[in-house]
């Protein structure tokens, strides 16, 4: 198996240790998240807000019949928030049991990634609280933060958030 | 024996209608006084005859043991061999107890208590043996059984000199035997495992195929099984078959006639264990099928989860209707007449068909009100009590999980009623009254609710002592003065239990809160009336069902809320000067001759209303716990039916809302959830008030 963190992504073809991934754009970096937790992209719409909820929980909408709470990820993870422009859309994806929809600022791409060229997260990882980051990636040269949409689940959101995990 | 997976599934069944027979055992026992009716003593008995033959049937040797001792004890009964003694019902009572318990820890495959069965066995065995008329082999009868069919082949094979080394059997099955729902090939693969088997079929009945009715069975058999197998095993096999079958077991080879002697006193119950049988009494040929007296009244066994996706599907369903209905609206309204009668028929129909899915949901309240007369029996029994149990209403349907959720509470009340509210026989008969206490169970429909009330004709509440209580403790200011109705609800405060003493049965002061909580928790309400001398009355108030709920929407600047119509007293208009402002910013309206906590919705969920000026809005008087409040709305819009859905699938609970829906136009709106918010209201009241007082 090829040790070259380059070769990953320009080689698109999967091979079977190669995770997918689709990556979205917040803040001008471009992040990760697992393929198969994605449920479904849909554009930015209304929502109802929950009161008594941080502020980076929007709301909820109705995902034909069932409630699914919004998180912005701009202010989860403590970033500018903008107002929501065209390209704004909810990845929504299934964490712990549980359906969320993120609001990011633009869907990317989908990658192959082999786990053996990602990298732990540096301790200091610029402006996103790095409980977040399962892994650094390199692809076509650009640098890939892989998410683990678990570690959203907190106990701002959950009664029982995933083992080790508190509200920031 | 193991069983396969087909065989777990109907094993499952087997639990479940055991269960079932035994409350019909119990219900019997306690009906059953010493006039000894033998109707009524017949359907203990064929309910314990049930359960015996299926654990046989499933291997389950020891409950089967068991249940031919108590068999034998209520077949005697019903022959009239035996006296109705209040002692011998104690112990068939318990007996059931025990079979409930025995049966629990099979299906759980745990160990079975062992002690309790035999006390309780030897207990049967000294009421069987105490009969001058038949003692001999009415002793030997159940020990006997149950050495023979827990320790199984064995022991009887050693007992006999020999046993045979074979059977032949002859089985002709009456035409129906496929209706009556025996499978013979599952008999024949239980014969299979005992022994060498070889089956010859016998086809000289069969129609032409003309006339062959395929649900009828025209074949008979005749097996040969070799290997030395007990008679019983062979009994056991076709135990459920109906007696009208012919079936002969001839034993092949050695001792035939030692074996069928020794067999004989064993299987008192004649028709369906005996050798040789033809169509012995009708009612004989019952009591050898327990499916049948299983399946009462039509009814079906649904698996909740199917049933919840019904109505979760008719929810979607009554969605689009509204949302149609809403487009329906912006429509030139001349041309569309044809529309609107359509979509109102869909409205029609939808509604029908929600409510009938709902009703598949509703059970009879009968389910949680069964239990009552054993419960009072033991009860009054231990308190030394004379107390008549009487069920009313016992039909009115309410909504599974409601009545799953209602059991625990009514017992609590049930047993508090019992020991405190009714008196002993001697302190009811210095007051005059009749010796015995009536304990009243009642159930009805009021509106979209069911009303449950348990009443007593006891001491009633000491109102007194209550108060006094109260301000020890703290729960009401000394000086305040209480109306008769407030301190009877005192009751229900945490922490508050006038029992001076301690019992088993109730009295750990964590009880009616409990209850209180448990009831608010279904949307329900409770109450207490009580009249010192004549008893108490307490009074449940529950919502038919927890997925529906008739919904007043409220506006508040762009948000849309729900408030459950049962909540809402009424709503006014506020007029200016009835509204005061107290130090703290707590602001009350004064409505007639209370003062209202005003809750500002638009402050509580932090969103921006038309006008934070009060007078603007209007004030939805709501009620919860028995405690008012009323709440600032921008506007009221539709009332509506709506579909509740959880917030906790995919998010935590969010305290003032209960849970949400989704309107017609797709968007989701969020329930209030009136009881919290009242309680927040009067939280922040009690600090503005003392400041308002000082």
């Amino acid at each position: 198996m090829s040790t070259a963190k380059a070769a990953a992504g320009a080689n698109k073809s999967a091979t079977d240790a190669s995770e997918q991934y689709l990556t979205f754009m917040l803040a001008g970096e471009e992040y990760g998240v697992d393929i198969l937790r994605v449920q479904e992209i849909k554009g930015w719409d209304k929502v109802t807000r929950l009161p008594h909820t941080p502020d980076y929980v929007l709301g909820v909408i109705n995902l034909r019949g069932a409630l699914v709470p919004i998180l912005d990820l701009r202010r989860r993870f403590g970033l500018e928030a903008i107002t929501f422009g065209p390209t704004t859309v909810v990845i929504v994806v299934r964490a712990v049991e549980r359906t969320v929809g993120m609001v990011v600022d633009a869907v990317s791409e989908v990658y192959n990634v082999d786990p053996a060229a990602t990298q732990p997260p540096p301790d200091v990882c610029g402006s996103v609280d790095t409980v977040f980051v399962k892994a650094l990636a390199t692809v076509d040269d650009k640098m890939l933060i892989l998410l683990d949409v678990d570690r959203l689940i907190d106990n701002s959101i959950s009664d029982q958030p995933s083992p080790g995990v508190v509200a920031a | 024996m193991t069983l396969d997976l087909e065989m777990a599934e109907i094993a499952k069944v087997f639990f479940q209608e055991s269960r079932e027979g035994l409350d019909a055992m119990e219900s019997g026992l306690l009906s059953l006084d010493s006039s000894a009716d033998v109707e009524n003593i017949n359907t203990i008995f064929r309910a314990a005859h049930s359960i015996k033959g299926g654990s046989a049937t499933f291997g389950f040797a020891e409950v089967a043991a068991f249940t031919h001792g108590v068999e034998t004890l209520l077949d005697e009964m019903r022959n009239g061999v035996r006296p109705v003694t209040a002692g011998a019902i104690q112990t068939l009572l318990q007996s059931c107890d025990c079979l409930r318990e025995m049966l629990a820890a099979t299906e759980a495959e745990q160990p079975l208590d062992q002690g309790r069965i035999a006390s309780l066995n030897s207990e049967i065995n000294q009421i069987l043996g105490e009969s001058p008329v038949e003692a001999a082999p009415a002793v030997a009868a159940p020990a006997s059984a149950s050495a023979a069919s827990s320790a199984a082949q064995g022991t009887r094979v050693n007992q006999g000199p020999a046993g045979p080394c074979g059977w032949r059997i002859i089985f002709e099955p009456v035409a129906d035997l496929l209706r009556l729902r025996n499978e013979p090939t599952r008999m024949f693969a239980e014969l299979a495992r005992l022994g060498q088997m070889t089956v010859r079929a016998d086809i000289s009945r069969l129609p032409p195929l003309d006339a062959m009715d395929p649900e009828s069975c025209y074949v008979g058999w005749d097996i040969e099984l070799t290997g030395e197998i007990p008679r019983q095993a062979l009994a056991d096999v076709f135990d459920w078959v109906d007696a009208r079958c012919r079936l002969e077991l001839i034993p092949l080879g050695a001792a035939p006639v030692e074996t069928v002697e020794s067999a004989e006193p064993l299987v008192p119950a004649p028709p369906s264990d005996a050798a040789t049988v033809h169509a012995a009494a009708p009612g004989a040929a019952a009591n050898a099928h327990p499916q049948k007296s299983g399946a009462d009244a039509g009814s079906i066994r649904v698996a909740t989860e199917k049933l919840d996706n019904i109505i979760n599907l008719v929810g979607e369903l009554l969605i689009t209707q509204s949302m149609l209905c809403g487009f329906a609206e912006g429509i030139d309204p001349s041309e569309l007449d044809l529309l609107r009668q359509g979509l109102s028929q869909l409205a029609r129909n939808t509604r029908e068909l929600q409510e009938s899915v709902m009703r598949i949901r509703m059970l009879p309240i009968s389910f949680a009100f069964n239990r009552f007369p054993r419960l009072v029996h033991d009860l009054s029994r231990k308190l030394g009590k004379k107390v008549e149990i009487k069920l009313t209403g016992e039909g009115t349907e309410l909504d599974k999980t409601v009545l799953e959720k209602i059991t625990d509470p009514l017992v609590h009340l049930v047993r508090n009623a019992l020991d405190h509210g009714l008196e002993t026989s001697e302190q009811r008969l210095a007051a005059g009254k009749r010796e015995a206490g009536t304990l009243e169970l009642g159930a009805f429909h009021e509106g979209g609710n069911i009303i449950i009330e348990v009443r007593d004709d006891g001491a009633g509440l000491n109102k007194a002592k209550i108060l006094r209580k109260a301000r020890e403790r703290g729960l009401v200011p000394p000086d305040q003065e209480l109306t008769d109705e407030q301190i009877d609800n005192l009751i229900f405060m945490p922490g508050f239990s006038t029992a001076e003493q301690i019992s088993d049965v109730s009295g750990r002061g964590v009880g009616m809160d409990v209850v209180r909580r448990n009831i608010n928790d279904l949307g329900g309400h409770v109450q207490i009336f009580s009249k010192e001398g004549q008893g108490s009355t307490i009074r449940i108030r529950l919502p038919l069902t927890l997925a529906i709920l008739d919904g007043q929407l409220v506006r508040v600047g762009k948000e849309v809320y729900i408030i459950s119509l049962l909540a809402i007293v009424e709503t006014i208009q506020i007029s200016r000067e009835r509204l005061n402002t107290l130090p703290g910013q707590a602001e009350v309206f004064r409505l007639r001759d209370d003062f209202l906590p005003v809750v500002k919705l638009c402050d509580q969920f932090c969103i921006e209303p038309d006008s934070r000026n009060a007078a603007d809005g209007l004030l939805v008087v709501v009620e919860a716990d028995g405690r008012r409040a009323g709440v600032l709305v921008d506007d009221l819009l539709a009332q509506q039916q709506v579909v509740i859905k959880s917030l906790e699938s995919n998010f935590k609970p969010v305290s003032g809302i209960a849970g949400a829906t989704i309107l017609g136009d797709g968007t989701v709106a969020l329930i209030i959830d009136v009881p919290d918010l009242i309680r927040s209201a009067a939280e922040r009241r009690e600090g503005a008030m003392t400041a308002h007082a000082a």
